[in-house]
């Protein structure tokens, strides 16, 4: 597939790392010529420079033979432009454009319609989301859903006295009696896919996959908290709190924001009438105490500079003990904020990212199975996607634990007339199954890629 | 420096070169000649070295810019002195000096020879001497990478340094695919001019011998009798050897009919520079007794400004006797030398064409201080960092120059033959005039001359930075 990747800023060049797979050509194209050079020099793409919404360099970057343009310039108009001159000039092109601001996200509907867009990302609505899934359920670090929520797959934390230490991933399910699956076990900087004689020490942060009430009253058996916060401290009024708040304000949970700019406050205030604004800056340890920092259930930094937002986490977790939610704008020094024990770290340029190739690799027809959604469940080493069985095929001729399926893969959950069910060797796949499978095996298109 | 993957791409190059010694072993066979054995136990020999070193996989395959350049220059040496046992052990070239600097001029497509005649020297060497300046012509690692995976994402790194021109940039978004559809233009283009030489009457042997020697754009010629062919022949490699100098992506450009963006500037001053010398020289060497009228000159004028100008060195006429003015306006044509991205050496047409422009702008703004000037190419600026490297690879080449007349100087030789003997090695060109004109060879000069001039050849068909940064210590710190 040819794809032409419009703006070299982060999220431009995590996408050329993570598209850059074997039948992908990309172009990279970026109005500044250092930004391109550091893009080509380390994967192996080709750079044009020049204004990515010109007819004549998205010629250059071969648009008549492309079949996707990804638009993730700073801009939304200049996306938007983007994506509009190539569907004209492209003859197969498909277009994505990433749009941020809340207005034109009003209209995101409008805008994919009329433009003829195939995706609309919102990087700043995607954090939100994530991050509302998380205080919704503050036990887990990371929530991901499957199947429109009706599966979750979610990660967290084995403190030191965790009655799960010691236990085998085996002896939870006889002993809990719950309906779930453990997929993967992070331990320091090594990841496991779980297998039955796995057993768990303190400090692992573990991911399960169940339904979202299995999940539920798995917390409550081990002593986890698995109700939804009941107050928020945001530090930070930019667009993702804005809808941040606008996702919390539906589920009841009372938000307290404290931004900086006078300006900004009184515009939160005016479009959030719900929530307590705070015009002063975040930074200050008096505001924070002032608004009961070691008291409130949960304490989200959103500010724009990162250092600012991990140094808040970090006084937030010295003074309280309850959720902590942090967003890290640079993805670079990802393996260091690990380190930091931070609970859980938002990436919005991740998000995007995972999104986009998602989409990319869906786009790739394959025949009897369809990828639906996809996540990096531990970046860079393990994935969980999910699959819906179209056709009759090798797949479905007999039982789990007949099919040769490769080592590190987990048929995970399976999603069948409306029931979740977390699948044993004796079941059979069908037709109209959706599938949940957690593997070590990246770059999967298709779930006949499982099979040896 | 990644040194594990130094040495896994070495070991690649080693059994590629093994590979590549199966065309003289061949030619041995084919004649019954007693270098058979020794070709093919060279050629086992490079391919099992090869087999077991690239055995070890790094684990790290991370290459920055300085392991780039690093290991494109001691790939060319590896691959130089293993191409020269063929030619010492034998017994062809006695001494090792020479072996090697018949091997470096083969690789790095100069030329230049140390052989005074070609008389009794065995059809498989000379095949080997005329097949390296093929595989030096497009370079060996863009060979190895248009067929393996090396590096992934970093191997543009290794295009850098091995392809000519001042700014290296691919075809497509793939450096695999890139490499791949350039060797596949050189292979297309070699194979007509083979067939075309084969229509005019030329012997097989020699057919492929000049072909691919036209298109390194090298210059051995494969005949103890010089060129002997036919005027249909000595045409149809001219305007090869003026095709070679074009800078492939023009071709790639036309094939993919974008004919308006394929004739980019470099190629219009590259041909205009052919027209100018053709029709001045021509017309300064009519007269000559060597011509049998205006017809003649003209076919042998052009033939040495395509055989000079890119860089390949063939030679059909003593072009040492011309008359003054013709001697120096083919020694300013060495130094010009062919389009980027070419498989010709020299300063390249698009550096020239960036000095002029340059000196141009430099200049308006000592009058006008305050003017703001930018430099384009084909409608587009070019970048300041191309400018710098190429002021700075004019400062290589004049201090380069400059140590070469020096020690050259210690063998009593003319100026005129130091001068051209070093532009004819570090262009890649090979005959230059007096005493290293076409009619004589390189063994005029000294042991340490020699080396001289091989340190010339590898650094000027690496575009000198890799050779000069592999000899500088800042390359070395840790």
């Amino acid at each position: 597939m040819n794809i032409i990747i419009v703006g070299c800023g982060k999220v431009g060049r995590v996408l050329a790392e993570q598209l850059n797979e074997a039948d992908n050509n990309i172009t990279v194209v970026d109005i500044n010529g250092a930004r391109v050079a550091e893009v080509t020099d380390h994967y192996d793409v080709m750079g044009v420079i020049g204004n990515g919404a010109t007819h004549a360099v998205l010629q250059e970057a071969g648009i008549g033979k492309a079949d996707l343009l990804i638009a993730v310039t700073g801009s939304d108009e200049r996306n938007l432009l983007c994506c509009l001159i190539a569907k004209k000039a492209g003859v197969k092109c498909q277009t994505i454009a990433r749009v941020r601001s809340p207005q034109y996200n009003a209209e995101a509907p409008y805008l994919k319609e009329e433009l003829g867009l195939a995706m609309v990302i919102n990087p700043e609505l995607a954090a939100a989301e994530e991050i509302a899934r998380v205080l919704r359920f503050p036990s887990a670090i990371k929530i991901d859903t499957f199947v429109k929520g009706k599966i979750e797959l979610l990660k967290f934390k084995l403190p030191e006295d965790s009655p799960l230490c010691g236990m085998t991933v085996r002896e939870i399910g006889a002993s809990l009696h719950c309906d779930l699956l453990v997929c993967t076990i992070e331990r320091g900087d090594e990841a496991y896919i779980a297998s039955g004689d796995f057993r768990f020490e303190a400090k692992d942060i573990i991911s399960i996959i169940a339904e979202p009430k299995t999940a539920y009253v798995f917390f409550r058996k081990i002593h986890y908290k698995a109700k939804p916060v009941k107050d928020v401290l945001i530090a930070g009024g930019g667009d993702i709190t804005h809808y941040l708040c606008e996702l919390l304000d539906k589920s009841g949970i009372a938000v307290t924001v404290i931004e900086k700019d006078a300006e900004r406050s009184v515009m939160l205030a005016d479009s959030l009438k719900t929530v307590n604004v705070i015009s002063a800056d975040a930074i200050d340890q008096d505001v924070l105490m002032q608004e009961h920092i070691e008291k409130v259930e949960a304490f989200v930094s959103l500010t724009n500079l990162d250092e600012e937002n991990i140094l808040l986490s970090l006084f937030a977790k010295s003074v309280s003990d309850g959720k902590i939610v942090t967003k890290i704008n640079r993805i670079d020094f990802d393996s260091v904020i690990e380190h930091l024990d931070l609970d859980t770290v938002v990436y919005p340029k991740n998000l995007t990212s995972d999104h986009i190739v998602r989409y990319v690799r869906a786009m790739t027809k394959t025949i009897g199975t369809g990828l639906e959604t996809l996540y990096q469940v531990i970046k860079g080493k393990v994935e969980a996607a999910e699959f819906i069985v179209t056709d009759e095929s090798a797949l479905t001729a007999a039982p789990l634990m007949q099919l040769r399926l490769k080592d590190g893969v987990l048929v995970a959950a399976v999603f069948r007339e409306g029931r979740v069910l977390i699948p044993r060797g004796s079941d059979q796949l069908q037709i109209g199954d959706s599938v949940v499978v957690v593997t070590n095996h990246l770059g999967l298109r298709d779930m006949h890629d499982l099979l040896q | 420096m990644n040194l594990r993957m130094t040495g896994y791409i070495i070991g690649l190059l080693l059994a590629f070169e093994g590979a590549f010694m199966a065309v003289p072993t061949l030619t041995a066979a084919i004649y019954r000649e007693p270098q058979l054995f020794l070709f093919a136990l060279t050629a086992l020999l490079c391919l099992l070295a090869g087999f077991l070193i690239t055995r070890f996989k790094p684990q790290n395959k991370t290459l920055f810019a300085r392991d780039g350049f690093f290991i494109v220059a001691l790939s060319w040496i590896v691959l130089s002195v293993v191409g020269a046992l063929p030619f010492w052990i034998s017994g062809c070239i006695p001494r090792f000096v020479d072996a090697l600097f018949e091997s470096v001029s083969g690789f790095t497509t100069t030329g230049a020879s140390i052989l005074h005649t070609l008389e009794g020297m065995p059809k498989c060497m000379l095949m080997w001497r005329s097949f390296t300046h093929w595989v030096g012509g497009m370079g060996v690692l863009v060979f190895i990478m248009a067929l393996l995976p090396v590096a992934g994402g970093q191997n543009m790194y290794l295009m850098k340094a091995e392809s000519p021109g001042p700014s290296v940039s691919k075809l497509v978004p793939r450096v695999k695919k890139t490499a791949m559809l350039l060797y596949v233009i050189y292979f297309v283009m070699t194979v007509a001019e083979l067939v075309l030489l084969l229509i005019g009457g030329m012997p097989l042997f020699d057919a492929i011998n000049i072909a691919v020697a036209t298109a390194g754009t090298g210059g051995f010629s494969c005949n103890p009798a010089g060129m002997p062919y036919s005027p249909f022949c000595i045409n149809v490699i001219t305007v090869f050897m003026f095709l070679f100098g074009v800078n492939f992506s023009c071709y790639y450009l036309m094939l993919h009919r974008r004919f308006k963006e394929s004739f980019t500037a470099e190629l219009k001053v590259y041909l205009g520079i052919i027209a100018f010398a053709i029709i001045t020289i021509t017309l300064n060497v009519r007269h000559l007794p060597m011509f049998r009228g205006t017809g003649e000159a003209l076919m042998h004028s052009s033939f040495t400004i395509g055989s000079l100008l890119s860089s390949t060195g063939f030679a059909t006429v003593d072009f040492n006797q011309w008359p003054e003015y013709s001697r120096t306006l083919l020694v300013m044509l060495m130094f010009v030398g062919a389009c980027a991205g070419s498989t010709g050496g020299g300063i390249k047409v698009s550096r020239i064409i960036i000095l002029f422009k340059n000196m141009h702008n430099e200049l308006r703004i000592m009058t006008h201080p305050r003017q703001v000037k930018t430099l384009k190419m084909d409608g587009h600026p070019v970048d300041q960092e191309i400018i710098r490297s190429v002021n700075v690879y004019l400062a290589c080449f004049f201090l380069i120059y400059a140590v070469n007349m020096l020690v050259l100087s210690f063998d009593q030789l003319d100026l005129t033959t130091n001068f051209t003997a070093t532009v004819a090695t570090l262009n890649n060109i090979g005959p230059g005039l007096n005493m290293v004109g076409p009619t004589s060879n390189f063994d005029v000069y000294s042991t340490a001359s020699k080396c001289m001039l091989i340190f010339n050849m590898l650094a000027g068909r690496l575009e000198l930075f890799p050779i000069v940064l592999l000899f500088s210590p800042a390359t070395w710190k840790k």
